[in-house]
């Protein structure tokens, strides 16, 4: 059930019976309290409260309180990035067939928490129910649609190639790495989720800043992370001010590559001049026409229901290619 | 099987080099394989007893003391007190200057004293001060003296000194049993297993062993795979049969017996006695005495019925 | 040492450790499986199954004549244009990724009933056939909705009905190897298993109902060779995919002759095992004997022939008999079974006539010593030495655990030796030197080649023989090319 916030409880408290004859106290009928959630961040496979000890307010678009979120801070997202390296060399060193197994389960456990999503995401972006029903669907299906992925990317990014020696020389798409994404900041779950699950089918460990201000489905997908059987530091979440978490991540140099996708259109050009520091491999946000997820103003965001192709995958992959002579 | 010119390094590395090499994947499948054994009844109560029986019941830490190893002494000739039946373990292992300690809390019983010995679990040390600690735990009455190879020498290529100090040593050793520690989780390749495996065969070794204990990886199912072909393989060419220790990482009964089904179904049943198979552990003994306990009367036994040492 | 305990037989004989049957519960009789219903052949056929280690009857399945599979047909082509065709790709994607999860879930009871039905051990039906079967579903569900990225073209189009008949060696894994592509790719399926192992693709029909797939997107007919030559000539079926012998292979191509059926075949092999002087040798040696007792030999692309480099032909031979004096022949349901039963009777007859040939063709015969059960088919893991290329046994598919041994003295000899056969299903290479594996990878004229292993199988990669070993390819990307249009 989703966190009703302080202002409903307090009505149902204050429900109720008039006092009767002056002196008479009658015991106030109450309506069950909620055991509310408190959103934390997802760091190495656990839920720890930030460091610096804030906490931010969520409000849906109409301005009411959801919920507290923790406001990670710079060690927080340098934490996180400890956290992810240490998680890439066995992460992508599991089998293909491992990695696709790991995402259909954390499909299954999505599934299996749809209706918690759709009142999140309702709450969040402000939509009916059925729309946000059909967006949570939309949101396991494009999961599932990358859990078939890990086990064939080789077979069409990669490539013998017929060079003309008495070699025989082969390309691989290999992850890069540690990467960081800027979560989208209007669509909370399917926007959300078309950015990571690429970069974490493909190999490689992500540090994700949540929308700053819809981070709530976001801190749930950490949930179903941590019971899908993936293991810790694959994915690490971050929820606070993009200001301040942005250019820790876009400048830190054991970051291999960043998503800009959420990114501020008026920060995006000095986060891609941070994460030239170090080279980072960098994906720049795609402004396209307003599609059903464009917060405001037009040319926000992308659609994110059209179908993605390949590329969030190779953006995070380096091809390798290895030469062997072939004689007696 | 070799000569005195044979013993260079240039020869040496020929010959070891030469021998065929070791597929890793190959070796990791067939241990995977081997490790699917289902061994029950009467067959598992045989190969608890037997494993309780190859077992060199070690402490070597810093905080030794003539305590500890009293302690450890008493365990090892009468692993359990209320079961005579329990075989003693095949041997204690401790450092030079608690081999006195330990010979006399064994005397009359069948447990014979080990020593680690040639600055152990390092190696790094000059040839002299290796002999003497092997002198200083020959006359405090070792009966089998557990030496560390020169990994250094080895990694380096300098087969021919490691050749001359386990020779050295096997003659210090006197009629004390040799065994040879080959550190594998520092040669990290099988192929270096099997060609250290070969030099300390070549070098009279009475038994290859694994590890120090000191060092992950310590003993695992595929090293001791390409030891136990190397044993086999060393008997039919030079027809003498060398013993394998392995020691190090060995904590419970069920790893135990899957090393016993290694050496059943690679060396041989011949290999299947303490004579030439031993385990170097601790732990391992209480779990092994818990399993049989389980396999007599049918329930799972708890850790506090055993004693701690 | 006075008193220590040794094992009471020096061979320590590890105890019976059998895998329980009762958690597989077979009924006394099967139907058919078509449009989603079992239901009893119309004319009322019926043929037996038995174990073959015990030669104990299991149960009777229905025997499918033409008119049923003029139903069979029916259901899957009216299936196919109005439930599967029309689906999206993602949704088809999901029943197949709920059908290998119930595999999985399954996974027990499938690996019992295999051993059970075929004879071959446990620890292989655990171990390989059913994770595999599992596996080949997860994978090419995960193809369903990605077809315009298999470089078939923007928007490859399924067939229609296809007809899949399987053979007894492997009877889940070439149920999944047949099912799983064709369904991703579109297509809708009447599947054949073979006589003597029709009951892991019964439970297998079970499973798809589990998983709710829609009735007629697959369809079960057992039978024997008559069903399978129905669904052959059946005018309905636009795609026919088949597991099986060489001569029935060559019957099925004359059948589809002039017509549009589309036509993939995975016949017999003869592949040559070839171990050169630089071989890893122990590995080598277990490569060896996988590559031909593993299955117990019932395999196409098993290594019958061993050509070794002729400088260690003693020792590969010395190795290798020591080797096989550790194999276990016996119950398959025991979990230290290494080698199980012969599927048939007829099997066992043709294994026993050819290797009665390679010894009056002048060939050594040895096996280790073994007790084989007295009731039940069973044939002793053989070697043959001294045998040549003009040797029967070194021509002719033997389908059993019977290895023959040749030399060879040069790469390029080993290369002509390996080649000389009209099969090309399959090689092996063991050599240390990464040059010469790719040397010979690259003149060996086999659909696999396997260089330092044997025997490996993926659903990611694809398996298929040249000449007389069929054509098309199963597994990986290259697997969908037989069920699409481009």
């Amino acid at each position: 059930m989703p966190d009703r916030g302080p202002a409903k409880a307090s009505r149902a408290k204050a429900s109720p019976a008039k006092a009767g004859p002056a002196g008479a106290s009658e015991p106030v009928p109450r309506a069950r309290l909620d055991v509310r959630k408190t959103y934390k961040l997802f760091i190495g496979g656990v839920f720890p409260r930030s460091e610096s000890g804030r906490s931010y307010p969520v409000r849906t678009p109409g301005g009411d309180l959801l919920a507290y979120a923790a406001q990670a801070s710079r060690k927080d997202a340098r934490d996180a990035v400890v956290a992810a390296r240490r998680a890439v060399s066995g992460w992508s060193g599991a089998t293909a067939y491992n990695r696709g197994q790991v995402l259909y389960r954390v499909a299954e456990m999505l599934e299996g928490r749809a209706g918690q999503f759709a009142a999140e995401v309702a709450a969040a972006e402000g939509l009916t129910a059925m729309a946000a029903r059909a967006r949570v669907a939309a949101a396991i299906d494009r999961w599932v649609w990358y859990a078939g992925w890990p086990d064939k990317l080789a077979q069409v990014a990669g490539a013998v190639n017929p060079v003309a020696g008495p070699y025989v020389n082969f390309s691989l798409p290999e992850p890069v790495g540690v990467v960081a994404v800027l979560a989208p900041a209007a669509s909370s779950l399917l926007g959300l989720v078309s950015v990571l699950a690429p970069v974490i089918a493909t190999g490689n460990a992500a540090v994700v800043a949540a929308s700053q201000d819809r981070p709530l489905p976001a801190a749930t997908l950490a949930e179903v992370l941590a019971t899908s059987d993936v293991p810790a530091g694959v994915v690490n979440l971050l929820t606070g001010y993009q200001a301040e978490l942005a250019p820790v991540l876009a400048g830190h140099q054991d970051v291999d590559a960043i998503d800009l996708a959420g990114a501020a259109p008026a920060s995006a050009a000095d986060l891609e001049r941070l994460a030239a520091g170090n080279l980072k491999r960098v994906l720049r946000a795609q402004r396209d026409s307003a599609g059903p997820d464009a917060a405001g103003a037009a040319g926000t965001e992308p659609d994110w229901a059209a179908s993605p192709g390949t590329s969030r995958m190779l953006a995070f992959t380096e091809i390798k290619t290895v030469w062997h002579p072939a004689g007696i | 099987m070799t000569s005195a010119a044979g013993t260079s390094d240039a020869a040496l590395r020929q010959l070891l080099h030469g021998l065929p090499g070791v597929d890793e994947v190959g070796a990791r499948e067939r241990v995977a394989a081997l490790a699917t054994r289902s061994i029950k009844k009467d067959a598992k109560m045989a190969a608890l007893d037997l494993a309780i029986a190859m077992i060199d019941l070690t402490t070597l830490e810093g905080a030794d003391t003539p305590g500890k190893v009293r302690a450890l002494c008493a365990k090892a000739r009468r692993p359990e007190p209320r079961d005579p039946a329990v075989p003693p373990v095949a041997a204690v292992c401790v450092y030079p200057d608690l081999v006195g300690t330990a010979k006399s809390e064994l005397a009359g019983s069948t447990v014979a004293v080990a020593s680690v010995a040639t600055a152990f679990p390092s190696g790094r040390s000059s040839l002299p001060v290796k002999l003497a600690d092997v002198q200083d735990a020959i006359r405090a009455g070792a009966d089998e003296i557990d030496m560390v190879i020169d990994r250094g020498a080895f990694l380096s290529g300098r087969y021919g000194q490691v050749f001359a100090e386990i020779t050295a040593v096997r003659q210090a050793c006197g009629s004390a049993r040799l065994k040879v520690i080959l550190e594998t989780g520092e040669l990290a390749t099988l192929d270096n297993v099997a060609r250290a495996s070969w030099l300390a065969m070549l070098a009279g070794a009475d038994f290859i062993k694994t590890s120090t204990g000191k060092v992950t990886p310590a003993a695992t199912p595929p090293v001791a795979l390409v030891m136990l072909g190397a044993v086999r393989d060393y008997e039919r060419a030079a027809g003498r049969q060398v013993g394998v220790k392995v020691a190090g990482g060995i904590r419970t009964a069920k790893d135990a017996i899957r090393y016993l089904v290694l050496v059943n179904e690679t060396a041989g049943p011949r290999w299947l006695s303490p004579e030439m198979f031993r385990i170097g552990a601790s732990s391992l003994l209480n779990d092994l005495l818990m399993q049989r306990s389980k396999q007599r009367t049918g329930q799972y036994a708890g850790a506090n019925y055993f004693s701690l040492d | 040492m006075a008193g220590t305990p040794q094992l009471a037989d020096p061979a320590w004989a590890y105890a019976p450790a059998p895998e329980s049957a009762g958690i597989v519960s077979i009924a006394p009789e099967y139907g058919l499986f078509i449009d989603g219903q079992f239901r009893p052949a119309a004319a009322g056929g019926q043929l037996a199954t038995i174990n073959p280690a015990t030669e104990e009857p299991l149960a009777r399945v229905a025997e499918a004549a033409q008119a049923d599979v003029d139903a069979a047909v029916t259901a899957a082509t009216v299936a196919f244009e109005r439930v599967w065709r029309p689906m999206p790709g993602a949704e088809r994607a999901k029943y197949l990724y709920r059908i290998a999860r119930i595999v999985q879930e399954r996974a027990r009871e499938f690996a019992v009933l295999e051993s059970l039905d075929n004879g071959k051990p446990i620890r292989e039906s655990r171990d390989v056939d059913v994770p595999l079967a599992a596996a080949h579903f997860f994978y090419y569900a995960g193809w369903a909705d990605k077809l315009e990225h298999a470089g078939l073209g923007p928007q490859p189009r399924p067939l229609g009905v296809a007809g899949q008949i399987i053979p007894w060696n492997f009877p889940l894994l070439m149920a999944a190897w047949k099912l799983a592509p064709a369904l991703a790719a579109g297509n809708t399926c009447v599947l054949k298993p073979a006589e003597t192992t029709p009951l892991t693709a019964l439970l297998l029909a079970e499973v798809c109902q589990q998983a709710g797939l829609p009735p007629g997107v697959v369809n079960v007919l057992t039978g024997a060779g008559a069903t399978g030559a129905a669904l052959v000539a059946h005018p309905g079926v636009r795609k026919i995919a088949f597991t099986g012998s060489t001569d029935v292979g060559r019957q099925i191509a004359a059948a589809v002759a002039g017509t549009s059926t589309r036509l993939t075949l995975e016949l017999g092999g003869k592949a040559a095992n070839i171990v050169f002087d630089d071989a890893p040798m122990d590995q080598a040696v277990e490569g060896i004997v996988n590559g031909i007792f593993f299955n117990q030999g019932h395999v196409c692309c098993a290594g019958s022939r061993l050509l070794v480099q002729e400088s260690v032909l003693d020792e590969v031979t010395d190795r290798l008999r020591t080797r096989l004096a550790a194999l276990r022949v016996g119950d398959p349901l025991d979990k230290n079974t290494d080698i199980g039963a012969i599927n048939s009777r007829e099997q066992l007859t043709k294994i026993c006539e050819l290797s009665d040939a390679g010894e009056a063709e002048g060939a050594q015969r040895w096996s280790p010593a073994c007790q084989l059960p007295q009731r039940g088919f069973w044939f002793a893991p053989t070697i043959f030495t001294g045998v040549s290329q003009s040797h029967r046994i070194a021509r002719e598919e033997i389908f059993g655990p019977v290895l023959s041994v040749l030399t060879f003295r040069t790469p390029d000899e080993a290369v002509a030796k390996a080649n000389n056969t009209p099969y090309g299903l399959s090689a092996g290479v063991w050599t240390d030197k990464g040059s010469r594996v790719l040397w010979l990878a690259q003149r060996l004229r086999a659909g696999v080649v396997w260089a330092n292993t044997f025997n490996k199988f993926d659903p990611a990669s694809p398996f298929g023989g040249y000449r007389e070993s069929g054509y098309g390819r199963e597994g990986g990307r290259h697997g969908l090319a037989a069920y699409l249009d481009a």
